[in-house]
């Protein structure tokens, strides 16, 4: 057992874990943040998925003793806390999710490739989520959505700077 | 799951609740039985539950009881739209809860396609009545008739006035009166809900991580188990060496505890820890001396073919037949016979199995389980633990997906060994490895089929089902040569409506002892590879164009319009260059008519699934965009059911452990998708499974279409054809 001071969703928390707990179990039985899915273990479906310095990880295979101490953690909870971010909007109006189980993973992979590539094509859009599996099948309206809020983001950027 | 689209409908009415409440849609209940009803409610509902599925508080406020658990099929919008349409409220403004196993909510198995089939009238009627008894006391108030009062958005109006009262103000009153019997329900041309798009309000929760689902739960004092298994089907334990799974830290105890299946018990061994990530490290440490008897050497999906072909060469057990087929067809001269295979598959959805068990010093419980149904979940439950129902307060999370798998309470009967032992709350999460090595899985199957034309026309026509059965298996309740009953359901005249002169369903029932399960569509998942597969060989037999041999025996108006509507929408006598294809195949289950086309394109890397179209009669719906949804769902799962990987056994033990070996379908592999919905306004069917059986047939026929081969057994490996 070791106390590590975390960076998460812009916080600072202490969590006493054993070493090699992946930062996923630290996240959600220690720390308590729920969102963040266990699915697999491997990293084969991404319902783990969470940023480290804005970057998509899958937090099953991070184990919490070779984290930096400086990394800044994002878990689904720290995304659109304050408004909703355009992926979230555009979930909702795709009505993407069914049971919702993977959506956490999914749109934090979708975030991220927004973050990176703001204007991606269906074949960028396509590499970037085939790690996140959904069972229930809303490839489709994850891909679509993905177009939505590029195109949100885009009007969004230009309306901002035509108020300048 | 099986279940009759008929849900229980009692509209009596009880005696008052302490003195001025009412229940609309119980059976008869009295004295005691109906305080146990109301003792665990918060005073504020006791006076004004106007019927177990609606509660109206003084101030106004609504609560709504969806009674079947939502694990993506969107239920959770859906039955409580049935309430909101005749209650006149708006979702939006209500508070919607799951119910918790109690009878009085009747059946809430979530199976079967059967949430708003089943409750299309029963919660309609729960809502109408309601409404009815608020406009009496309205009515009475200001000393005028029913006829001049209407509900609109939770309050009655009186018309030509300013005069209006809240639900609020009302209920006390209303819970007084009688309950109408035959309320009257709107018709369909003035729903301003069902049938119509509208947003899910579980949506927001899901995109922001809050939705709580099963493996969400954190109660007070929890711990958690992680279960080693047997590693082949029902091996028993010789002996366990837990030296060094108890050195691990946080690891508190390690007990030997049992799986209960419906048909049998299995040995399995618990790690206990305060930390779910130290218990399943420290099973990983044990040492278990395992005797895995003689199923490990019978018991392979290879065997288990061998056996189901060699019957194929033998007649069944006769099911049901329309003349006399073999007749018929011995001395047919353009006749066909084949084979077609489905393999066993793991449901996998993303969540696995868990639940959440505190039995308590004082012999009750209090249960947090992701079941697809609270009743059945609360009956196995007091089974578990030795206690009566009324014992335990039972919680269902959302699923995070399920596709027939967690209506199977194995993972629950080990939390409530657990709880027994330990008496603090424990939390059982099997890995992702339990769920796909230990089952219970969709069977393998065998279609013998048989069929001959005549004039080009398909005149006859024989399905002979060869496989496991669910009914026998699981409930142990097939007699030997006792022809499966749920072929009824998925291969009966009622759901084939081709018209042959001659036609017969026989079964043979070959065991295994790998655990099976109902799976997304149960056997219409297997069987409508064979027949559609094979009515597409009997139409090239015949000469004929695949859509129009179909249409040419097919009189049952919806079916054709089906098809009438696919071939239409999905373009089909577009002329193709050549190494492209389109198949079609209609398979109708659970009460709907779906019918899928699938357009491919040979390439050098093997085929390529280029478009999937869909067309679905489910007669009325409530919400447009989730039967949509759904259809989609299913395109996905069909095509991952016909090209992604089967779980198959060696020596007694699952060749597949994880997402890896197990290959569910992905976005790149996802073709484009179109979903028609034929606006029938016929009586309510399923719509969460019957996209799903003419998706591998479509596929089937669409590569035949593209390259000339005709392929019978599953999985395709696509890659490898050109």
């Amino acid at each position: 057992m070791a106390a590590y001071q975390l960076q998460i969703n812009g916080k600072k928390i202490n969590a006493e874990a054993a070493s090699d707990m992946p930062l996923l179990w630290v996240i959600r039985d220690i720390v308590g943040l729920k969102g963040t899915k266990y699915g697999c273990g491997i990293a084969q479906c991404g319902a783990c998925t969470i940023h480290i310095d804005g970057s998509p990880v899958r937090s099953c295979q991070i184990p919490i003793s070779t984290l930096s101490k400086k990394a800044k953690i994002t878990t689904i909870e720290g995304i659109g806390e304050t408004e909703l971010h355009a992926i979230q909007e555009a979930w909702i109006e795709e009505q993407v999710p069914q049971c919702g189980y993977c959506q956490s993973g999914q749109i934090m992979s979708a975030v991220a490739l927004l973050k990176d590539n703001p204007q991606p094509t269906d074949e960028e859009i396509i590499a970037s989520m085939n790690g996140n599996l959904c069972r229930c099948g809303t490839y489709s309206r994850i891909h679509q959505g993905i177009k939505k809020a590029a195109i949100a983001l885009k009007e969004g950027a230009s309306s901002s700077s035509n108020d300048k | 799951m099986k279940h009759s689209a008929n849900s229980r409908r009692f509209f009596i009415k009880t005696s008052a609740l302490a003195g001025v409440g009412l229940v609309i849609g119980l059976p008869k209940l009295q004295g005691e039985a109906l305080k146990s009803i109301t003792k665990n409610l918060p005073p504020e509902f006791i006076n004004l539950e106007i019927n177990p599925f609606i509660i109206i508080r003084t101030d106004g406020s609504i609560t709504l009881i969806n009674p079947r658990p939502d694990m993506g099929q969107g239920s959770m919008q859906a039955a409580p739209s049935l309430l909101a349409e005749e209650l006149e409220v708006s979702l939006e403004k209500v508070t919607i809860i799951q119910s918790d196993g109690q009878s009085k909510y009747g059946s809430q198995q979530s199976g079967g396609s059967s949430t708003v089939r089943g409750l299309w009238y029963p919660l309609r009627k729960a809502g109408a009545a309601a409404k009815e008894m608020l406009i009496q006391v309205a009515a009475s108030r200001w000393a005028t008739s029913t006829d001049l009062c209407f509900a609109k958005d939770a309050t009655i109006y009186l018309k030509d006035s300013d005069k209006s009262f809240s639900y609020g103000e009302l209920a006390e009153d209303a819970a007084k009166l009688p309950v109408p019997k035959n309320p009257k329900l709107k018709n369909p041309a003035d729903f301003t809900l069902l049938g119509k798009y509208n947003k899910r309000l579980d949506i927001p929760s899901k995109v922001t991580g809050k939705a709580v689902f099963g493996i969400d739960i954190e109660v007070p004092g929890m711990v958690y188990a992680c279960i080693q298994h047997s590693p082949t089907i029902h091996a028993s334990i010789i002996s366990v060496d837990d030296t060094q799974t108890l050195l691990v830290k946080d690891v508190q105890k390690v007990i030997r505890c049992k799986r209960t299946m419906p048909h049998r018990q299995s040995d399995a061994v618990a790690v206990v820890a305060s930390t779910w990530w130290a218990a399943q490290k420290g099973r990983s440490l044990l040492n278990v001396k395992w005797d895995e008897g003689q199923l490990a050497l019978t018991q392979t999906t290879d065997a288990y073919f061998q056996k189901a072909y060699e019957a194929a060469k033998k007649e069944g057990v006769r099911h049901e037949e329309k003349g006399d087929f073999l007749a018929k067809f011995n001395s047919a001269s353009a006749k066909l016979e084949a084979v077609y295979e489905t393999p066993f598959l793991a449901h996998a959805p993303i969540e696995p199995e868990c639940a959440v068990v505190h039995y308590k010093e004082d012999g009750t419980a209090e249960i947090w389980a992701h079941v697809q149904g609270p009743d059945g979940g609360l009956a196995d439950a007091a089974r578990f633990l030795g206690i009566d129902q009324d014992k335990i307060k039972f919680h269902v999370p959302l699923l995070g997906g399920s596709f027939g798998r967690k209506a199977y309470h194995d993972y629950l009967s080990e939390a409530c060994f657990l709880a027994k032992e330990l008496k603090k709350p424990v939390k059982v999460l099997w890995t992702r490895e339990d769920d796909i090595t230990q089952g219970p899985y969709r069977p393998g199957m065998l279609s013998r089929v048989q069929g001959m034309v005549s004039n080009g026309k398909l005149t006859g026509f024989h399905h002979h089902a060869i496989g496991e059965s669910i009914v026998g298996q699981v409930f142990n309740g097939l007699k030997p040569d006792e022809a499966d009953p749920w072929l009824s359901g998925e291969l009966s005249t009622e759901n084939n409506q081709y018209q042959f002169p001659v036609s017969k369903v026989s079964w043979t029932h070959v065991k295994t002892d790998i655990p099976i399960v109902w799976w997304r569509s149960v056997y219409a998942s297997n069987f409508g590879w064979g027949q559609e597969c094979f009515i597409d060989e009997l139409a090239h037999l015949a000469g004929k164009d695949p859509l129009e041999a179909r249409l040419a025996i097919l009189k049952d108006e919806r079916f054709r319009k089906v098809l009438e509507t696919l071939a239409e929408k999905a373009n089909w006598k577009e002329k193709l260059p050549a190494g492209k294809g389109k198949g079609l195949a209609i398979f109708a289950s659970f009460g709907s008519i779906s019918a899928c086309c699938i357009t491919v394109s040979t390439s050098g890397k093997g085929i390529i699934i280029e478009k999937a179209v869909s067309v679905i009669d489910c007669g009325h719906y409530v919400n447009p965009d989730n039967v949509v949804a759904q259809t989609q769902g299913n395109i996905v799962m069909g095509i991952s059911a016909a090209i992604k990987d089967g779980i198959t056994f060696s020596n007694g033990k699952c060749d597949q452990t994880n997402y890896h070996e197990y290959q569910v379908l992905r976005m790149n592999e996802t073709p484009e998708m179109e979903v028609h919905i034929i606006q029938s306004g016929a009586e309510p069917g399923g719509v969460g499974e019957p996209g799903l059986p003419p998706v591998a047939p479509a596929l089937g026929n669409a590569i035949f279409a593209a390259t000339g081969i005709r392929l019978r057994k599953l999985p395709i490996d696509i890659s490898s054809i050109s």
